[in-house]
Order: structure tokens, then sequence, then C-alpha cells
């Protein structure tokens, strides 16, 4: 079998900061198939931006990668030259972003940036690269491309600069694209159009995805597997119709418990007590231990993350739904 | 409190009108930009435009009543909201508050009406004084107007503060001090400590992350019924709307599409955009699944379309639809829904 599109292997990335040491991305270990999305999910601080930069390789001072491979098709990019790295994104790699201005520069017109993104990668001539560049917008479900080619991205509705972001991620067919929250800052409407139109481009291309978000149901209807993060640390992979069904952590448990649409109207929603830890100052042990329903003894040590059942990995001394917790 | 002759009394009987809007409407003027005063004196043809935010909208509020207000940015939810908390003027129509015109009120009477409705913002830390003592920031409304006294005042804002779930030795802290979830309680502390019988809350738990949002969502409850509060939820998430509320009214480019009890809107939506709002929702039960797709986008609110606002996204929009504005009828009891389609047959 071909090497997956992207294994990550006991990632490591950490902030030097004044204050200390932040392990924003701590053992993080994960593996995206070629044509399939992985949903990384946890909430705002736990690490998944910056797992995200990690990958396309651009973590700023005072953060660095301080462990870890990130191999990708076999590859490791951590051993590979600032200019192979500068080459395979925005052509191999592809990042989107909740905003799409970090994507789209706002004095030049679509075409110009698009034509370019193009010809960085590809010999061509302008007029295949304006080609290219109509029909990856129409791709994403833009109408008359022809006259969005000519227009500046403040002519543009949220949604249709998110839509021309991900077409100009699209342009050179990359093998993987990370997209950090792209559609968090958009109505409904616009989101289930851009949803499906990936969903559909991930079907028919073979590209592979890593989708980041804080939406439990984004996930349920996008991705085939996903990841769940906690304070720098995924606590939680495997299937997305499994983890959801019969989650095995219990911070999984509790983020799916307090969705309001898994609650009886009107009932009080099931909660997890607390709020998340700095990453400052990690108290040692599982890191979720003050907010967990199930915490023992035992806890006061540090979990790995090991698999539990076929395909099922969780970082927790007493996970739960396991076949052993269901008999009894 | 002095003067409240003039206000109505605040006993009222369950279930009568708390707030009712009539034909109430919210325009604003756009003003041109250099530009485009410029290319104006020039001869140009341009003119300062208007946004109609809300237009003409009926809406009645039941005490104890938790009405939810839905729809997509821009739609004119914010501008209705602060209209009925009494910190905007409506351009057109009335606003009764317990079958009283608040135009008609004397300016003490007035000043108490406003107190009694209360707004709770998305941003909490927007609305709260970066300067201020959380002690002071909820304390010291209650103290001008009298509802506390300077002997009691510690007393209270302890009161306050536990309430809202915070813990009252933090209460010489700054807003900065506290996480995202905590300063929503401290706006809410502040909200209920003037002790009103009306709460606007605008987006109030749309910034937290989803384990802290359920912790607000439970503190909206249980105030509700330990104080016998009423709610305008006011929120773009479906679910959340779903999960809070008694009745939902949704709106599209400053105009009611439609209003129902919660369980008719998700259930049996009548209007074409509810259907299409429901359709495009991301649930966490549907797994791998198509997502339902609308068509088009939100068209601008300075330039809507003729007729049905939504015609052109509409999969059912006819002729009529583009020339003539769908009114809200009945279509049955408690749901009432704007669409020529409900006409037809
Ligand atoms: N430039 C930085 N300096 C210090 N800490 C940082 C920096 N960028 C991110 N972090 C920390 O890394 C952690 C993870 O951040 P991030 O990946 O952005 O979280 P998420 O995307 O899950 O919300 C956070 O606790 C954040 O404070
Ligand atoms: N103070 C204002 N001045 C000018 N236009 C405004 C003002 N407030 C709101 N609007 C406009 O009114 C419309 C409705 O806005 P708003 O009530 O904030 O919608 P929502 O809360 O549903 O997103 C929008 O087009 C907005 O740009
Ligand atoms: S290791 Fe212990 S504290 Fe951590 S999640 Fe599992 S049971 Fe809870
Ligand atoms: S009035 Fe016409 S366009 Fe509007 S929702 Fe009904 S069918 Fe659609
Ligand atoms: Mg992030
Ligand atoms: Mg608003």
């Amino acid at each position: 079998m071909a090497a997956p599109t992207l294994e990550v292997r006991n990632l490591r990335t950490h902030f030097f900061t004044r204050a200390g040491i932040v392990k924003a991305v701590d053992d993080v270990s994960f593996t995206v198939e070629r044509g399939k999305v992985l949903g990384l999910v946890g909430e705002s601080g736990s690490g998944k931006s910056v797992t995200g930069f990690s990958i396309i390789g651009l973590v700023d001072p005072p953060g660095r990668v301080t462990g870890g491979q990130i191999l990708f098709q076999g590859r490791d990019l951590a051993k590979i030259s600032e200019e192979e790295m500068r080459d395979l994104r925005g052509n191999r790699i592809a990042m989107i972003f909740q905003d799409p201005m970090m994507t789209l520069n706002p004095v030049l017109r679509i075409d110009t940036q698009m034509i370019e993104t193009v010809q960085a990668h590809k010999k061509v001539s302008r007029e295949e690269a304006r080609q290219r560049a109509r029909d990856t917008l129409g791709m994403v479900g833009i109408p008359s491309p022809d006259e969005r080619l000519m227009a500046y991205p403040h002519q543009f509705s949220g949604g249709m600069r998110q839509r021309v972001a991900i077409a100009i991620a699209l342009l050179h067919e990359p093998d993987l694209i990370v997209a950090d929250e792209p559609t968090t800052a958009l109505d409904v409407t616009i989101q289930g159009q851009i949803l499906a139109e990936v969903q559909k481009l991930a079907q028919t291309t073979g590209t592979s995805l890593i989708w980041i978000t804080h939406d439990l149901s984004v996930v349920a209807g996008l991705a085939d597997d996903v990841a769940v993060m906690y304070a720098g640390r995924i606590v939680e992979k495997g299937p997305v119709s499994e983890v959801l069904d019969a989650p095995l952590h219990p911070y999984t448990a509790g983020l799916i418990g307090s969705v309001p649409s898994r609650n009886k109207r009107g009932e009080p929603l099931r909660q997890i007590p607390g709020m998340t830890p700095s990453l400052l100052n990690l108290p040692p042990g599982c890191a979720f231990r003050s907010r967990c329903p199930r915490a023992a003894e035992a806890c006061m040590a540090e979990p790995g993350i090991s698999e539990i059942l076929p395909g099922r990995e969780t970082r927790c001394f007493f996970p739960m739904n396991t076949p052993a917790e269901q008999a009894a | 409190m002095s003067a409240t002759t003039t206000a109505p009394a605040r006993a009222i009987d369950a279930g009568s009108p708390m707030m009712e809007l009539r034909g109430v409407s919210r325009r604003f003027e756009k003003k041109l930009d250099f530009a485009g005063r410029i290319a104006k004196r020039l001869g140009a043809p341009v003119r300062e435009e208007v946004v109609h935010a809300v237009d003409n909208v009926d809406l009645t509020i039941r005490k104890g009543e938790v009405v939810g207000l839905v729809g997509e940015s821009g739609c004119g939810k914010s501008t209705l909201g602060r209209m009925v908390a009494g910190i905007m003027p409506p351009s057109d129509g009335t606003i009764l508050r317990n079958g009283v015109d608040i135009r008609s009120l004397s300016h003490a009477a007035a000043k108490e009406m406003k107190l009694r409705t209360q707004m709770i913002f998305q941003d909490p830390y927007a609305s709260l004084n970066p300067r201020m003592r959380v002690a002071d920031i909820v304390g010291e409304a209650p103290l001008v107007h009298g509802i506390t006294t300077r002997t009691g005042y510690e007393a209270y804002v302890d009161e306050q503060m536990r309430r809202a779930g915070l813990d009252p030795a933090f209460k010489r802290r700054y807003p900065h001090q506290f996480s995202g979830g905590q300063r929503q309680r401290i706006g809410i502390a502040r909200a209920l400590a003037v002790k009103p019988d009306f709460i606007v809350c605008d987006e109030a738990v749309a910034a937290l992350d989803v384990s802290i949002q359920a912790q607000i969502l439970n503190l909206f409850m249980r105030l509700r019924t330990e104080l016998d509060l009423t709610y305008l939820f006011i929120s773009h998430d479906l679910g959340v709307v779903e999960h809070l509320s008694d009745r939902v009214v949704i709106m599209y480019l400053g105009r009611v599409v439609e209003e129902a009890p919660t369980e008719t809107v998700f259930s049996q939506p009548n209007h074409p955009y509810t259907q299409s709002l429901l359709a495009s929702v991301p649930r966490i039960e549907n797994r791998k699944r198509a997502f339902a797709v609308v068509k088009g986008e939100i068209p601008s609110p300075l330039n809507p379309p003729p007729g049905c606002h939504f015609h052109p996204r509409c999969p059912h929009a006819m002729e009529r639809c583009k020339v003539e504005k769908p009114v809200l009828k009945e279509v049955a009891p408690g749901q009432r829904s704007a669409c020529h389609l409900n006409d037809a047959a």
C-alpha cells in the first residue's frame, strides 16, 4: 500500500514565552490516508491551529517544533530545506484559514492573484493559468467566474471571499489541505454551500483534508475520522461514527453531551464543570482531571494514548463504553 | 424607588403581553463617503442609501415566555433587540410595554422601564468597562437607582455575583482577569442587579466554547424560573434556540417571515426560508451526509429584492413573488408565515 498522505508522529510544538513554556502541541500523532477527511476538534486554545501551522511549517517564534516527525507521503517535513518546504506549500500542501484575507491580497485583482499562484509552481502560459483559475472558481460553486476574476476581494461578501481562498488552495490539486475553521465566521446557509462543495471535492479528487473546527456537528457530516484535542494533546481518535456514538474519553463524552440537540428541550444541558486549564504550568497527571467525573487517584499520573479497541485510541485510565464496561 | 406612579403595576397576569411591537420599523441612512459626495456634486446619480434594517414588524412577547429570534447576519436581529430594550427608538411603529406605549411615559417612568428591560451582549468584554472592578460594574447602577443602599452595597453585590455563578472573593478584580465565560457571568450579574423582568440576549453565548456555552445556557434557564424572567433570545444558532425557546421568530432581510411554537418550527416549518435554514444546519446525528444547499448569497440589505425578499433563492418562487410582498398569515394555530404558497390551492 502507498504511504498515507500524512503521518504525524509524536509532534511537539512549544512556545518559549517569558512567562514559561507553553506546550501548545504535545505528543500529537495521527494519520490521514489519501482522499480521507480528518476532523480535528477541540475548544479554543487546545492546540488545533498550532498543529495545522506545524504541518505547513509556519510556526513563528517564540514557537518551535521541538520534537516528532511530520511525514508527508513518507518524507519528513522537519528534515527538508526551507526552499523545498516553500515549494510544497501552496502546491502539494495548502492551508485555508478562518479569515480568507490571510490568503487574499486586498490590493490585487483576483485574476492576478490566481494566475501568479499558478505560475509560481507551474510553467504555463498566462492564458492557461487563467483557464485554470476559471475552472477552480467553478469547482467551488462561484457563478460567472469570468466576472469574479476581474474583481478585488473587497467587492465580495465574506462567503464569496472564502470560496475564492478555497479555490486558490485548489489551484494545484494539492494532496493535502489543512483547513482551519474556514466556515466558522459564515452564515449557516453559506457554510452549508461550502461544506457541500468540499465534500464533493474530497470524494472526487483524492485530496486529503484536515478540517479543524470546534463544531462536532460539522465533523459528523464531513469527516471520516476524528481526533479530539484537549490542552495540547489528542485525547481520543477514531472513526467519526464510532467516536460520536460511543466515546471512550470522558471529555469527548462531555463535549457531545453539551450539544443542545443531544438534550431534551428545556432541560438543563449536561455540562462539563470548570474550564480549560492554562497550558502554562499544566499540573502533572491527566489534564482533564479537575473536570472529570471519573477521575480517581490513578489520574494523578499521566495517561498515555493507547488503542483500546480496533482503530480507537484514547488517553485515559478509565475509558468509557468499553466492551467490559458495557457488559457490566 | 420614586415616581413609579405612571408606570404599569409590576404584578401582571401570567401570559399577558409584556412587549408588543406594532408595525415597528427602523431605517438607517448610509451616508455617502467622500468620493460619493464629490460624485454627487458633479451630477452623478448617487444618493444616500437607506437600509431597512427592520421592516414593519409585529411581535408580541408574553410574560414568562422565551422567544427565540433567528436569522442570518444583517437580517435585523440586533436592531430589533435594541428597540425592544429601549436603547434605540424605532423610525416607525409603536412599542407597548405591559400595554402602555413607551413614548407616552413620563421621564421618570420611562427611566424605570428602561431598567426593567436589560440587554446581554455577545462580547461581554466590549460591554464591560475595563477600568472598573467587578463589584462596581455590578453594583453601580443599583446604587444609583436606589435598589441597594451604601450600607447594603457589599452584601448586595455578593448576592448578585453568587447568583450568576461568580465567587464574590473575586469582586475586586478587573474584567480582563476573567475568562470569557466568567465575563459573560459578570454581564449577567450586572444586568440582573437592577431587577429587570425582561431580558434581551443578543448572541449571548455565540463567542463561547461549547462546554462553557452549556454552563451559561443552564444559568439562563435557572434564572428564568428563579426570577420569573421573560426573554427575547437572539441567536444565529438554531440548536441553541430550539433548546431554550417556547416560540421562534425567523427574520430575513428585516422582515419576520415565520413565527411559531418551537416544536412546530422544527417539525413543520412553513416558510421556504425556514425550511432552507433548517436543512443547512449541520447536526451531530447526520453522519457523512451530503450537506443540503440553499442557492445564492444573502442579498445586500441596501438593495433587497422586490416582492418576497427570498425569491431569488427560493426553490418555489413564482412570478407573483417577484412583485408582491407576502404578508404574515396564520397557517396553523399559533403559526404565522409570510409566503404566497399559502394562498394557492
Ligand atoms: N505566539 C504564541 N505565543 C504563545 N503562546 C501561543 C502562541 N500561539 C499560540 N499559543 C498558545 O498555544 C495554545 C494553542 O493555541 P491554538 O493552536 O491557537 O489553539 P486552537 O486553535 O485550538 O484554539 C494556546 O494556549 C495559545 O495560548
Ligand atoms: N447603527 C447603524 N448604522 C447603519 N446601519 C446599521 C446600523 N446598525 C445596523 N445597521 C444595518 O442594519 C442591518 C441589520 O443589522 P443588525 O440588526 O445588526 O443585524 P443582525 O443582528 O441580524 O446581524 C444591517 O444591514 C446593518 O448593516
Ligand atoms: S485519566 Fe482519569 S481524569 Fe483523565 S479523563 Fe481518564 S478518568 Fe478522567
Ligand atoms: S413568497 Fe414566493 S419566493 Fe417567497 S418564500 Fe414564498 S414561494 Fe418563495
Ligand atoms: Mg484556532
Ligand atoms: Mg447582531
